[in-house]
């Protein structure tokens, strides 16, 4: 989540004090993701330096400072709001990491290890249900947050379900053995892992 | 109380080379008031435990109890009552009668119990304005969109004194916001003292239960322990 960016949309809506936008900061993300006061003011800082937004130029150093945001401010939130993130290459998943290597140790039954981290993922799920269900019916940006969150760990969940039922079937019917080595690795392989 | 117990449920299918354990020896309870979803692969015996939970198929071993009565020890009349007034179903395609208004095809199993047409069609009214389809009373199903078909449904299971609600996939055909009225629909049922039992692959909708049973081959092999509070995720401050 880029708080740079939260903050120059804070502040397209008019000026704020730093106070002000570290509250609203945090009302409208469903108070999901707290940020320090010091986070507001280094980012406010560095917004100025890069000309993005400018101080009241009171001097005052504290929370009643003023910001508001320049043109080049409002052209650099809108070109962020149109960017898609960067999802091209596969994340190093640490999940995907557990799973893959729960294949090759002896001994251990990849299909428990996958319940495992299901159960655990759909404890998750109800605990951001219960807060869809009685917090955020009055809330839009907290429901919204909160359909993320339950989307998001749908996916992984599923794909835990596709894991496992693609061990269950490699299990009744074994592949022939692996392709020679010399063989060149799948592009997507060596590019796995190289984000982050 | 507990309006659902299974114990030992066992249900073979087929014999010799073709035979499928469809469940083997399930223990479930499920009491007043109480969500339990029950998530596995297909093939994992899901719909059976609804069948059997529903006494619309009998177990080779094990005992049903509903509402406090052993299913194995009534008659098939009495069987096919407690049915009618305890148990109320849910399924996918909603499976209304076409050439029935929204509050006849939810006052028919009260009619069809004995229950007279006018004390039928008052209690098929307010299950329909429970979900939020009072205006929609006199229209056909075809009439209807997916998701007030699916409520009107809803309507019927939790119409007149039922106790136990089943449903099998409930929001498979419905998109995401129409998933989520229907479960809060049956979640609002459960705190009005319903039990339900949801069989479903998909954790969205799993989510919404108390408790969560995983079933693998026909046996339960996990469930979700008793949670912690939702303010333990806001309280540390998750970063998605």
């Amino acid at each position: 989540m880029s708080v740079r960016h939260a903050l120059l949309a804070l502040l397209s809506e008019g000026p704020k004090y730093g106070l002000q936008l570290r509250e609203e900061f945090e009302a409208r993300t469903g108070e999901v993701w707290p940020l320090n006061v010091g986070q507001v003011y280094t980012t406010l800082q560095r917004l100025e330096r890069d000309g993005l937004v400018e101080s009241d130029g009171s001097g005052d150093e504290g929370p009643q400072k003023g910001f508001q945001i320049t043109g080049a401010g409002s052209a650099e939130l809108a070109g962020w709001l149109h960017t898609p993130p960067d999802l091209s290459s596969p994340p190093r998943d640490e999940l995907v990491m557990k799973v893959l290597v729960a294949t090759q140790v002896p001994g251990v039954d990849v299909r428990e290890v996958i319940q495992a981290h299901r159960r655990y993922l759909v404890q998750l799920m109800q605990q951001w249900t219960r807060i869809k269900e009685e917090e955020a019916g009055d809330d839009l940006n907290l429901a919204l947050v909160v359909d993320a969150e339950l989307f998001r760990l749908d996916a992984v969940v599923r794909w835990l379900d596709a894991a496992d039922g693609r061990l269950k079937r490699a299990a009744a019917d074994p592949a022939p053995v692996a392709a020679p080595a010399a063989a060149p690795l799948p592009r997507v392989r060596r590019r796995a892992g190289s984000r982050r | 109380m507990s309006i659902l117990e299974l114990r030992g449920v066992a249900k073979t299918y087929g014999d010799g080379a073709a035979e499928v354990h469809a469940l083997d020896g399930v223990d479930l309870t499920v009491t007043a008031g109480q969500m339990v979803a029950v998530m596995g692969p297909s093939g994992s015996g899901k719909s059976t435990l609804l069948t059997i939970a529903g006494s619309l198929e009998e177990p080779d071993r094990g005992e049903v109890l509903v509402a406090g009565m052993a299913l194995r020890e009534l008659s098939r009349n009495a069987r096919a009552r407690l049915r009618r007034r305890t148990v109320g179903y849910v399924f996918q395609d909603f499976n209304l009668l076409p050439g029935l208004t929204a509050a006849e095809n939810v006052a028919l199993p009260l009619e069809l119990d004995g229950v007279p047409g006018r004390t039928a069609r008052g209690a098929a009214l307010r299950a329909l304005e429970e979900v939020g389809l009072s205006a929609r009373a006199p229209h056909f199903p075809d009439q209807l969109s997916g998701g007030e078909r699916q409520r009107v449904a809803i309507a019927r299971a939790v119409a007149g004194e039922r106790r136990l609600l089943l449903a099998d996939e409930p929001s498979g055909a419905l998109d995401s916001g129409n998933a989520e009225a229907v479960m809060r629909l049956i979640h609002s049922a459960c705190k009005r003292g319903v039990a339900a039992v949801v069989v479903t692959h998909d954790a969205q909708l799993a989510s919404w239960a108390d408790r969560v049973v995983f079933l693998r081959d026909g046996k339960i092999v996990d469930q979700t322990m008793p949670m912690a509070g939702p303010e333990s995720l806001l309280s540390q401050g998750q970063t998605p």
